[in-house]
C-alpha cells in the first residue's frame, strides 16, 4: 500500500489542561526503522504514538509523510497500523472477524479480503482459532490477533503501544522475537512505545528517550547504553548508583573523584572543572569486589544465577549496588573498585 | 484569535461537537422536568389572594394541612427504617451462594413491580375483617373480635412493607457482595468473632450503602399516594402529603396551592435525603475491595 | 484459579453457619418465611376471589366461575386499555432509548465542564416522589393543550424513564474498553462505521436490559399517568385506580379479575426481563454516582 521514504515529526507539542504532556517532539523516522518511545509512566510517550496516529490533535507543529501533511487528517485517514496495550479487540468478532474488519473498511474484493486475512492468521500461527471470539484466547493469543489485525492493512507505519505489558514474563521474551521477526520480515517501520528499557534496546533501531514531556536524548542502543547524555537517562539505562561527589583533579580525559565515602576516577559527559559538584554514575556489573579500592560495608546479598547482587553502604553511609563472584556474609567488609572508563561523570550541564 | 485556534482551545477543555448528543436528553429534562417545576413554583408564588407567600400561608396556618407533613413522615420514615434494618441481618446470612438463591431474590422482585395498586387490592382482601389473616388469628385463638388493619394507618403501613422491603433487601444484597469476603476471612484469622467482623469491618464498609438504600426506600415510601387512598384513610390518619396536594389542584382546583403543596413535599423530601448523605459524607466511602 | 481458591472457603462457610448461629438462622429465615407466607396471601387471596361466586366470612368462595373475567373484560372496555397501555410503554421506552443512549455515551466517555451537574440534573427526576413534578408538569401541559392525551401520558412517562435509561447505560458504556472504538478508527473505520459495526452491536446487550425496566417501570407507573392521563388514554394500573376508588359501583370480583390480568401481564414482562437482568440490577435503579 501507500509507503513513504520518512515520517517527519516538527515540534509536536500537545497540552493537557494548561501542562505540557509532550513538549516540542521533533523526529525523523526513515521507512523500515524500529523505533522506540521510552520513559517512566506519564513522561509523554504514549501522548506522542497517539499524536502520530491521529487519536489526539496536536496543539502546535506538524507531521509530515514525505511532502504531505498529516496531522490534519483523521486517524482512518492515516493509513497507520496500531496495537494496543489492552489489545483492544472487538469482543463480539470472531478472530478471523478482526483481522479481516480493516480490509472490509477499505472496501477491498471479498477474494483479497479472504486471501490476506488467511495470510495474516497463518502468520501469527493462529489457524486453529480462527473461529474463537478473543474471550476464548490465552494472553499471547489475543495479543497475536492485534498484531494480525494491525499488520493485515500493510500500513505505511505500526504504532505500538506497551503492546507486551499485560503478558507474563516468558511470553513476554517469546513475543519480543515474534514482533522483531514480523517487522523485519514484513518490512515493516515501527514506532514502538514502553517503559521497558530491555524490551527498547533488544528491539529498537533507534531509541527516543522522554522525561517530562521533553526529549532526553535519541540514539542507538549502543549509544544509550554506553553513553547516556544525562544522569536521568543513565538511571534508566540501568546505572542503579548514582552517587554525588567532587572533582578533585582533571587528567586528560579523566578525572578524579571523592564524595559519599568514595575515591574513584571516572570518564565525563560534558565539560566539568577541579571543584564541580557532580553525579557518578556506574553500573552494578560495573563495580566490583576486589582485593583493592574502596572499603564498604555489606548490608544485603542476593543470589542471582551466575553472579552474586550486594548492597553495600560506605562508611558515609551512601548505598552502593555491586557484583561479586563469591558470597560475602551481611556485616563483611569489602573493597570495591571500577574502571575509570565505566564510571561516568555528570557535571552541572548534564545533571 | 482565529476560529479554528477557538475550536481548538474548548476542545483542550472537553468541549465538542460531540456534546451535541447530550442535547436532546437535557432538552427533555429542561423541558419536561425543570421548566413545569420552575413554572410551578412561579405558580406557587401567584396565589388568587393573600400575595405573594399566600399559598405557603394558607398550608401552614390550616392545621389540616399542615399536619400532612407529619402523617407521611409518620408513615414514611417507620417504613423506611424498618425496611432497611430488617434487611441487613437477612441479607448478611444470605450474602453467601446457597441453593435457591436466584429463585429467592426473583420472588422478591414481585412485589416490586406489583406496584401499590395491586398491593392495596391484596391487602383489602387478605387483612380485611374476614379476610384470611383474621381468619388465622381468631381461630388460632389470638384475638376473638377481628383486628382492624386496613382503611387506617396499618393498612398503609404494610403496603409501604410489601413493596419496600424487596426493594431495600435487594439493594442491600448487592452492596454486601461488593465487599471483598476475603476482607471477612482476614478478620478471622486476626481471631475475630463473627459478630465483630460484622460490626467492625462488613458495618462500617457497608454504611454508605445503607445510607442510599435508605434514602431509595423513604423516596418510595414518601411519595405514597394510591394506597394511602385505597387502604388507608384518605380523609384522616393516612392523609399524606401527596393527597393534600392532589386534591388541592384537581379537585379544589386551586393550582397555586398545588403547586405550593409539590414544593414543599419536595423540600421536605430533599431535606431528609441531604441529612442522611450529609451524614454518608462523613463516613468512609471508598473501595469496598469487591466486584463493582 | 479462583474457582478452586473459592470452594473450599463456601463449604467452610457453610459448616460454620451451622454450628454456630442457629438461633438467628432461626430467626431470619422465621421473618423471610413469615413475609413471603402474608405475601402469597395477599396476592392469593386477589386470585381466589377473582374466580370464587360468592365469598362471605369462609375460608373459600362457595362456588367457582371465570365469568368475572368475561364482565372485567366487558365492563371496563379492557382491550382498548391494554392497547393505550402498550402503546404508552413502547413510546415511552423508544423514545427514551433513543434520546438517553446518545447522552449516556457522552457521560460515559468524556469529561468536560459542568459534568457533574449535568449528571445531577438528570439524577433528580428520580430521586423526587413523581407526585411532586407531576402536578405542575400536568398542569404545563394542561395549558398546552397536551395532556388528556396519549403525548401527554408519554411525554410525562419521559421524565423518569429517560434520567433512568441514562444511569443504567452509562456504567455499561464505561466498562466497554474505548481503546476498542480507536482501534476500529485505526483500522479505517468512520465515525458512523464504528457506531454501526463495533458500538452497536456491543451496547445490545445493556439497551436491551435498559429497555425492559423502562417498560416494566412504564406499565407499573401510576401517579404520572393517573394525572396526564384523559379518558381515553388510561393505562392498567390507573384504570384498576378508578374502579377501585369507585368501589361498590362495580363487583369487587371483577375489579380483582382484572387486577390478575395485570399481575400476570406484569408477571409475563418479569419473566422476559429476569432473562436479561440480575433480579438485584431490577432494583438498583440509582448507580452510585461515578465520580
Amino acid at each position: 500500500m501507500t509507503t513513504f521514504s520518512e515520517l517527519r515529526l516538527d515540534g509536536v507539542r500537545r497540552r493537557f489542561g494548561g501542562k505540557d504532556a509532550l513538549a516540542g517532539l521533533s523526529l525523523t523516522i526513515r521507512r523500515g526503522e524500529f523505533i522506540a518511545l521510552l520513559g517512566p509512566s506519564g513522561c509523554g510517550k504514549s501522548t506522542a504514538l497517539n499524536c502520530l496516529a491521529g487519536l489526539l490533535p496536536l496543539t502546535e507543529g506538524s507531521i509530515w509523510q514525505d511532502g504531505d501533511r498529516l496531522d490534519t487528517l483523521p486517524p482512518e485517514r492515516r493509513g497507520f497500523g496500531m496495537v494496543f496495550q489492552s489489545y483492544a479487540l472487538f469482543p463480539h468478532l470472531s478472530v478471523r472477524k478482526n483481522i479481516s474488519f480493516g480490509l472490509q473498511m477499505r472496501r477491498l474484493p471479498r477474494d483479497e479480503v479472504r486471501r490476506r486475512t488467511d495470510e495474516a492468521i497463518k502468520l501469527v500461527r493462529l489457524e486453529e482459532h480462527a473461529r474463537k471470539l478473543p474471550g476464548q484466547l490465552s494472553g499471547g493469543q489475543q495479543q497475536r490477533v492485534a498484531i494480525a489485525r494491525a499488520v493485515v492493512l500493510e500500513p505505511s507505519l505500526v504504532l505500538m503501544d506497551e503492546p507486551l505489558s499485560n503478558l507474563d514474563a516468558k511470553l513476554r521474551l517469546e513475543m519480543r522475537t515474534e514482533i522483531r521477526r514480523l517487522h523485519q520480515s514484513l518490512g515493516l517501520t515501527t514506532v514502538y512505545v514502553t517503559h521497558d528499557q530491555e524490551e527498547a534496546l533488544s528491539l529498537a533501531d533507534r531509541l527516543v528517550v522522554l522525561r517530562d514531556g521533553r526529549v532526553e536524548q535519541i540514539g542507538t542502543p549502543e549509544e544509550l547504553h554506553n553513553r547516556p547524555a544525562n544522569r536521568h537517562v543513565a538511571d534508566f539505562m540501568g546505572y542503579r548508583n548514582l552517587v554525588p561527589m567532587r572533582v578533585k583533579a582533571v587528567h586528560g580525559d579523566t578525572v578524579a573523584l571523592d564524595g559519599s565515602g568514595l575515591t574513584l576516577e571516572g570518564t565525563p559527559v560534558g565539560p566539568v572543572a577541579a571543584g564541580d559538584e557532580v553525579v557518578a554514575g556506574i553500573r552494578p556489573e560495573d563495580l566490583r569486589a576486589g582485593p583493592h579500592g574502596v572499603p564498604v560495608t555489606v548490608e544485603v546479598v542476593e543470589y542471582q544465577g551466575r553472579e552474586l547482587a550486594v548492597e553495600a553502604r560506605t562508611e558515609e553511609g551512601v548505598a552502593l549496588f555491586l557484583r561479586a563472584a563469591e558470597r560475602p556474609a551481611p556485616g563483611d567488609r569489602i573493597t570495591v573498585t571500577a574502571a575509570p572508563s565505566r564510571v561516568l561523570v555528570f557535571g552541572a550541564g548534564t545533571r | 484569535m482565529t476560529r479554528a485556534a477557538l475550536r481548538h482551545r474548548l476542545a483542550e477543555r472537553g468541549i465538542d461537537r460531540q456534546l451535541l448528543l447530550l442535547a436532546p436528553a437535557l432538552a427533555c429534562v429542561l423541558a419536561l422536568f425543570v421548566y413545569p417545576f420552575a413554572y410551578g413554583i412561579g405558580l406557587s408564588f401567584q396565589p388568587a389572594e393573600g400575595g405573594v407567600l399566600g399559598a405557603y400561608r394558607t398550608f401552614f396556618t390550616d392545621a389540616y394541612q399542615r399536619d400532612t407533613i407529619a402523617t407521611t413522615l409518620g408513615l414514611a420514615l417507620p417504613a423506611a427504617i424498618l425496611n432497611v434494618a430488617a434487611s441487613v441481618p437477612i441479607a448478611y446470612r444470605m450474602r453467601g451462594r446457597f441453593r435457591g438463591k436466584r429463585l429467592l431474590t426473583t420472588v422478591l422482585v414481585v412485589p416490586i413491580t406489583l406496584g401499590t395498586v395491586l398491593t392495596a387490592e391484596g391487602l383489602l382482601n387478605y387483612l380485611g375483617p374476614t379476610g384470611w389473616f383474621n381468619r388465622t388469628l381468631i381461630s388460632v385463638g389470638l384475638t376473638d373480635a377481628p383486628v382492624r388493619l386496613t382503611n387506617n394507618y396499618w393498612g398503609v403501613f404494610f403496603s409501604l412493607v410489601i413493596t419496600g422491603f424487596p426493594f431495600a433487601f435487594l439493594l442491600i444484597l448487592s452492596y454486601l457482595s461488593g465487599i471483598d469476603p476475603t476482607l471477612d476471612r482476614a478478620a478471622a484469622t486476626l481471631g475475630a468473632p463473627w459478630w465483630q467482623r460484622f460490626r467492625r469491618i462488613t458495618l462500617p464498609l457497608l454504611a454508605p450503602g445503607l445510607a442510599t438504600t435508605f434514602c431509595l426506600t423513604f423516596v418510595l415510601a414518601f411519595s405514597v399516594f394510591p394506597s394511602a387512598v385505597l387502604v388507608g384513610d384518605p380523609a384522616g390518619e393516612t392523609r399524606v402529603i401527596s393527597i393534600a396536594a392532589y386534591h388541592a389542584a384537581y379537585e379544589v382546583y386551586d393550582y397555586p396551592l398545588g403547586s405550593a403543596i409539590a414544593v414543599i413535599m419536595g423540600l421536605v423530601e430533599l431535606a431528609v435525603v441531604a441529612v442522611v448523605l450529609g451524614l454518608r459524607s462523613l463516613l468512609y466511602t471508598g473501595s469496598t475491595g469487591g466486584k463493582g | 484459579m479462583t474457582a478452586t481458591l473459592e470452594k473450599p472457603a463456601a463449604a467452610v462457610e457453610t459448616r460454620r453457619k451451622r454450628i454456630v448461629a442457629s438461633p438467628g438462622a432461626w430467626l431470619v429465615w422465621g421473618a423471610v418465611a413469615f413475609f413471603f407466607v402474608n405475601l402469597a396471601g395477599v396476592i392469593g387471596s386477589v386470585v381466589v376471589n377473582s374466580f370464587g361466586e360468592r365469598w362471605f366470612d369462609t375460608w373459600l368462595p362457595s362456588g367457582w366461575t371465570t365469568q368475572w373475567y368475561a364482565s372485567a373484560w366487558n365492563e371496563f372496555g379492557l382491550f382498548p386499555i391494554l392497547v393505550v397501555t402498550l402503546e404508552v410503554a413502547l413510546l415511552v421506552v423508544a423514545i427514551s432509548v433513543l434520546v438517553g443512549v446518545p447522552a449516556s455515551y457522552v457521560l460515559a466517555r468524556r469529561s468536560f465542564p459542568g459534568r457533574r451537574l449535568v449528571y445531577l440534573l438528570f439524577l433528580l427526576p428520580i430521586l423526587m416522589p413523581p407526585i411532586t413534578y407531576g402536578i405542575p408538569l400536568a398542569t404545563v401541559l394542561y395549558k398546552y393543550g397536551l395532556a388528556g392525551h396519549l403525548a401527554g401520558v408519554v411525554l410525562a412517562n419521559l421524565v423518569p424513564s429517560i434520567p433512568f435509561v441514562i444511569l443504567t447505560m452509562t456504567p455499561f458504556i464505561e466498562q466497554i474498553d474505548p481503546a476498542v472504538e480507536r482501534a476500529a478508527r485505526m483500522c479505517g473505520a468512520r465515525t458512523w462505521q464504528v457506531f454501526l459495526r463495533i458500538l452497536s452491536p456491543l451496547l445490545v446487550p445493556g439497551i436491551l436490559a435498559a429497555s425492559i425496566l423502562v417498560l416494566v417501570r412504564t406499565v407499573g407507573m401510576f401517579e404520572l399517568t393517573f394525572l396526564t392521563a384523559g379518558p381515553d388514554s388510561q393505562t392498567l394500573v390507573v384504570a384498576l385506580y378508578y374502579s377501585m376508588s369507585a368501589a361498590g359501583i362495580r363487583a369487587q370480583q371483577s375489579v380483582d379479575a382484572m387486577a390478575v390480568m395485570y399481575t400476570a401481564s406484569m408477571l409475563v414482562l418479569l419473566v422476559v426481563a429476569l432473562r436479561f437482568v440480575n433480579p438485584t440490577q431490577l432494583v438498583a435503579r440509582v448507580k452510585e454516582d461515578p465520580d
